[in-house]
């Protein structure tokens, strides 16, 4: 059974701008490179139909060209029906296999374009900058994989091809029934149209109820989610009967618009099925006047037929409508899913690249093996040569400038110096910028104004990739994937040999408690680390880190959710890690901050006051004021 | 299980008898019509000399009378089907909801909140659905099938038999494919999830995925779990659309073969035996029988897919509240004054190591008293104890020198304001939430003015430091909080939180690490206000921060389930290991530079 799904409400007309061009594109999306297919499925189809009708009429032959004569004493049966029969038998026979292979291509065709449209999907939206991600909420873009897929499921297997069955029956119906009788298809199509006209109007009504099913469900859903969230606070406030009463009245209204809904939903069924039947009684009697009368040499054969045909005409006409109806409901996600295909991929114009090092005859030259060093290998346009500048890990802010979005200005003119191995930290309130630097040094976000220089080079000529496998991060939310214990250290380096993945996790303090699990190494982890400890979770993703072995590390907020006393064992974990590197520490303990060799302190987006800790306790600014306690500026 | 269900139709038990009739009346409206044709063929068209028109008139005049007797049946049913379904699914949701109302902490805990939300919304959802489908469908698809065999066996039991063979050999078809498939989609949708949890996971790490710069790594990875489930569905697939022809064959087969037997049966006796109207209205029951039957498996399908929903909700209504109010409670407190007599708890009974263990402390009337210790020590199962949130597994819990569970629920938990770690605003305006606190067992509580309510909420919010930011807002105490509280900063909520217990002018009030997100300089004052406003009010406050507990009265150091030492700040730097501990680990004054609530 698939897990909850929160699906997205069905049923309503969405609301799709330029539907048609949405439509145009999906169906490009869903036939090319299918061509063959889809008109090998449309042959299938015709075939299909056309046997089907051929079945219909059989009838006709029977009564008039077998039992009537036979009943009148001009011919025996025995010889002549066989014969019929294994005709019809046969092209019937073929219409199933037709009808079955269209079927079989339909499954390669579906889950094909399902496959095709889910890896596109997501090999673009990893190409996408963090600001899609900062800026669109994480379950419109779940609901895209789980729900707006199925659009197009919805479309290959159902939509189109009964569009296209639905439309040959009708043509080929029409036509067997004018060349059974004209008049008689005339008051059929008239009778039809009664029909089609009824049901148009009861969807109608019953499309403004769910609307209002849909509006009340909303509501009801928030305040269950609301309810629920709150359920503790509900029992330490005794509010259990007022929450029930705001409930039961929501729940009421609910109950009524869903009534009303349903309710003409479920006349279209019966109103389709009884018009059907009032139209095959009228054309039966109207028919059967005309066959007693022999009227344009209309047989009761004749007249048997037509009714088969007449009864399989008003079903495709309604097809047509319902499919028509879900197409346009589809294109609200393929729309939602089209939006993501169109957003811009990141973009990266970095030529400096970063390479294995050695020490040659002039200074640093590019090596083909792993060497432990690195090197920023740096092309120059202009003088066609070609520098090697050794990688270390000096990160230089010159003046930078940043706003997420233009009204609002997140950093002001920040300048800071950090050396190879030094650390640095950021201290602050929350919104003063400090996980926004962070987020400037790999390049999540550029900058407006100002420079940063990684080693001496502005970072916007670093190829993004190279500068990131620079930096190690380790943030407060572990994000541990699904697989195993030692794979989730191999993240940082996916060639590491198991040498390297315990090497990193008694770096990095995770290894005893590793060795305790059942698995050991072998751990399965699912659902982000859930069978492990905040504290734990944490040491693999230092250890994750570690084994990347990055000249620079960024620690943003790493311990804040960890009690102190664990928070010493991971600590311990990340001082050694800190050993040798650059590392920019964001923390709002002490003791993560107070050995840094620089302590910025933030406020609204600007350094108010730098030093080392002793230095800002001197001071009595601010840093002194957070520190003690005693008074707030 | 279903009975359980049903029992929530109540009300609408008349529109669920009502929907089958007419559902079957609809039915057999539409089964009269071909056998009226057969009349029509033969007594009218094929009558003796050439043609009856009157009689063609009357049974055509008839049939139609049959049709729109039909479409009134189907209306009504589809009327009522719609009726009892979302009836049945209103009462579930409500008697889901008043359940939920009397769950204990410990009763919610075994669900998750998700867990519920999807109980009383897409669960509630498809029984609905398969309610009304099994109302409408349940009757109508076997009533039908049934119907179409007697009315063929009337007109001609041979060729009846044919049809009874051809309903049995489909029947097992159907069945064995359903089987299967059913089997194939079990072992597809877990793949599906698999997928899910993939992109999840890419979504909600992507800055990992990013710094590592593991995004063609994550492609591929995808990219075979996408392919593996084409294969599985392919697979699923396949097997379904093989009913189809199944489905065809049999019924054309049937046709051919009705065709070549009546056709001689009619010519070899003349049209006595059967006659060419009879053959007519045959063939159309034919159809109807074999479309009925694919409509059973249908159903049946769909009806079982709401079986989970089923046993889902079924978990919630039968879940016992396990904590309720004695049979003569207590609705006076003496004072607040907390004891701790040899408590021992555990969450779930099976469990074989007790979260608390030998547990005893007094605590006097007025104390302040910091509670610390590491995650996972006990100190909020502690503090959760003395409003009875949840019932000790051995030994008592003595509030105002009586047991808390000889009082009245309602009458503890409004003396015993606990401020929950996982705090919740609600959405509505800053007024609102905050007069949650205003007791309902107040007697003045019917004629307080809206000026009175807001003098208090001011009075509460002045001691909880919040009334400066609440003053500052352009709409004030009529600010609207959005749901969860996501325009408030950390702190802020926090701080209003506690403002919303303080309303309830406790004797003991608990702070389950209610500061945190308050930086260090407003908690101090809230704790001066605290010892200076309400100096009879017994305070707990659990915290993590040395620096919030250094000045209370007495501190409880909390140790795997046990209490490792009580005593002042002094006494316990002095004796306590684990205390000195946390102590040095914040460095004589845990200085929390995020201080979240301050703007």
């Amino acid at each position: 059974m698939p897990g909850p799904m929160n699906r997205a409400p069905r049923g309503v007309k969405p609301t799709v701008e330029n539907p048609g061009k949405i439509f145009l594109r999906l169906m490009k999306l869903v036939i090319k490179g299918n061509v063959l297919k889809w008109i090998f499925i449309a042959v299938c189809i015709f075939l299909s139909v056309q046997a089907t009708v051929q079945g219909m009429l059989f009838t006709q032959t029977l009564i008039d060209k077998h039992i009537t004569p036979a009943l009148e004493g001009s011919g025996s049966i025995a010889e002549t029906l066989p014969a019929d029969i294994l005709r019809v038998a046969l092209i019937l026979a073929g219409g199933f296999l037709a009808a079955y292979l269209q079927q079989l291509v339909q499954v390669f065709l579906t889950q094909g374009t399902m496959q095709r449209i889910r890896d596109k999907m997501f090999e673009h939206m990893e190409s996408l900058p963090i600001r899609y991600f900062d800026t669109h909420s994480h379950g419109d873009i779940m609901s895209m994989y789980t729900n707006d897929v199925d659009t197009f499921r919805q479309m290959v297997s159902m939509s189109i091809p009964q569009l296209v069955n639905s439309l040959i029956t009708i043509v080929s119906v029409l036509v067997s029934m004018i060349l059974l009788n004209g008049w008689l298809t005339l008051l059929s199509i008239f009778l039809i149209g009664i029909m089609i006209l009824m049901t148009k109007k009861v969807s109608g009504l019953s499309g403004k109820y769910f609307v209002k099913q849909q509006k009340d469900l909303g509501a009801v859903n928030g305040y269950i989610e609301e309810m629920m969230t709150g359920q503790k606070v509900v029992k330490v406030f005794c509010h259990e009967e007022e929450s029930i009463k705001g409930f039961k009245a929501l729940n009421d209204g609910l109950c009524d618009s869903a009534y009303n809904a349903n309710r003409y939903a479920n006349l279209i069924g019966p109103i389709n099925m009884q018009m059907g039947n009032v139209n095959y009684v009228v054309v039966a009697v109207v028919g059967a006047a005309l066959a007693m009368g022999g009227v344009g040499g209309f047989t009761l054969g004749g007249l048997a037929s037509f009714l088969t045909l007449n009864k399989s005409f008003s079903m495709p006409i309604n097809q047509v409508s319902m499919q028509f109806a879900s197409i346009i409901m589809s294109l609200a996600g393929a729309d939602r899913i089209f939006k993501l295909l169109d957003e811009q991929p990141e973009t990266d114009d970095g030529y400096v690249t970063l390479v294995n090092a050695r020490e040659g005859a002039n200074g640093l030259e590019e090596s083909e093996e792993r060497t432990g060093r690195w090197a920023w290998k740096h092309f120059h346009k202009a003088t066609g040569e070609t520098d090697y500048i050794e990688l270390k890990g000096d990160v230089v802010f010159d003046g930078v400038d940043f706003s997420y979005v233009p009204e609002k200005q997140i950093l002001f003119d920040v300048k800071l110096f950090a050396k190879p191995g030094q650390k640095i930290a950021f201290v602050g309130s929350t919104g003063a910028g400090k996980t926004t630097i962070t987020n400037l040094i790999n390049r999540f976000y550029d900058i407006q104004d100002g420079k940063i220089r990684y080693d001496g080079i502005n970072i916007n000529k670093i190829k993004k990739d190279d500068l990131r496998h620079s930096l190690g991060i380790v943030l407060q939310d572990t994000h541990l994937f699904t697989g195993t214990v030692a794979d989730n250290i191999r993240y940082g380096k996916l060639d590491a040999t198991d040498e390297e993945v315990v090497a990193a996790a008694r770096l990095a303090n995770a290894h005893s408690f590793i060795k305790k699990l059942p698995k050991g190494y072998d751990t399965q982890l699912t659902g982000d680390g859930a069978n492990l400890s905040q504290g734990q979770r944490q040491l693999l993703s230092i250890a994750r880190a570690a084994i990347a072995d990055p000249p620079v590390l960024i620690l943003d907020e790493a311990t804040s959710s960890i009690d102190t006393r664990t928070e010493k064992i991971v600590q311990r974990g990340m001082d050694s890690l800190m050993k040798g590197r650059t590392t920019f520490v964001i923390a709002h303990r002490l003791s993560t901050v107070q050995n840094s060799d620089c302590i910025m302190v933030l406020e609204q987006g600007r350094i108010v006051e730098r030093g080392t800790h002793d230095e800002l306790i001197e001071q009595k600014g601010r840093y002194y004021k957070l520190y003690t306690g005693n008074s707030i500026a | 299980m279903i009975r359980k269900i049903l029992a929530y139709v109540k009300e609408y038990k008349a529109a669920s008898i009502a929907t089958p009739c007419f559902m079957i009346l609809e039915v057999i409206m539409e089964m009269i019509v071909p056998y009226l044709m057969a009349t029509l063929v033969d007594d009218g068209i094929n009558a003796e000399g050439g043609g009856n028109l009157g009689v063609i008139l009357l049974v055509g005049g008839l049939m139609i009378v049959a049709a729109l007797v039909g479409l009134f049946a189907g209306i009504m049913g589809g009327k009522y089907g719609a009726k009892a379904a979302t009836g049945l699914a209103k009462n579930l949701r409500q008697g889901m909801f008043e359940k939920i109302q009397t769950f204990s902490f410990s009763n919610i805990d075994r669900f998750s909140t998700a867990g519920l939300v999807t109980r009383l919304t897409t669960d509630v959802t498809n029984v609905q659905n398969a309610y009304q489908m099994a109302l409408r469908m349940c009757m109508r698809a076997p009533a039908s099938l049934i119907i179409a065999l007697v009315m063929s066996f009337i007109i001609n039991p041979r060729i009846a038999l044919i049809y009874l063979a051809a309903a049995v050999f489909l029947a097992i078809v159907l069945s064995i494919l359903i089987s299967r498939t059913t089997k194939v989609f079990s072992q597809a949708f877990p793949k599906y999830d698999e997928l899910n949890a993939s992109v999840q996971e890419n979504v909600s790490g992507i800055r990992v995925v990013k710094t590592f710069v593991r995004e063609d790594h994550e492609v591929k990875k995808f990219k075979k779990a996408s392919a593996a489930i084409r294969k599985i569905f392919t697979k699923a697939e396949i097997l379904i659309s093989f009913n189809n022809p199944v489905m065809n064959i049999t019924s054309y087969t049937c046709i051919l073969l009705v065709s070549w037997v009546g056709a001689n049966m009619i010519v070899n006796s003349g049209g006595t035996e059967l006659t060419t109207g009879d053959l007519i209205s045959l063939l159309s029951y034919c159809m109807s029988i074999l479309f009925s039957l694919m409509m059973v498996s249908m159903v049946f399908v769909m009806l079982t897919m709401s079986f989970a929903s089923i046993k889902r909700i079924n978990e919630v209504l039968s879940e016992e509240p396990d904590i309720t109010n004695p049979e003569n409670p207590v609705k006076e407190i003496k004072d607040g004054s907390i004891s701790f007599e040899g408590v021992a708890f555990k969450y779930d009974k099976q469990a074989e190591e007790n979260i608390l263990d030998n547990i005893n402390v007094r605590i006097n009337a007025g104390e302040t008293i910091g509670i610390i210790g590491g995650t996972g020590s006990g100190k909020s199962t502690l503090v959760s104890l003395i409003s009875r949130l949840y019932d000790t597994t051995d030994g008592h819990v003595l509030v105002g020198g009586r047991d808390v569970r000889e009082y009245d629920i309602e009458t503890l938990r409004d003396e015993v304001s606990v401020v929950l770690q996982k705090n919740v605003l609600f959405s509505g305006t800053i007024a609102e939430n905050l007069a949650w606190g205003i007791r309902r067992s107040r007697p003045d509580r019917e004629t307080l003015t809206d000026e009175q309510i807001l003098e208090e909420c001011r009075r509460a919010c002045k001691l909880a430091c919040i009334d400066d930011f609440i003053e500052s807002l352009p709409e004030g105490y009529n600010t609207r909080i959005e749901q969860g509280g996501t325009n408030v900063s950390g702190g802020q909520k926090q701080r209003l939180c506690i403002a919303r217990a303080l309303l309830k002018k406790p004797k003991i009030l608990v702070l389950d690490d209610s500061t945190s997100a308050v930086d260090t300089a407003t908690d101090a004052s809230i704790r001066d206000a605290f010892a200076n406003e309400i100096p009879d009010t017994t305070k707990i406050i659990i915290s993590q921060r040395i620096l919030s507990v250094c000045n209370a009265d007495r501190i409880i150091v909390m140790d795997d389930g046990r209490i490792s030492g009580v005593g002042t700040h002094e006494e316990l730097l002095r004796d306590n290991e684990i205390y000195k501990d946390i102590y040095e680990s914040q460095t004589g004054a845990d200085a929390d530079f995020d201080e979240r609530g301050s703007n």
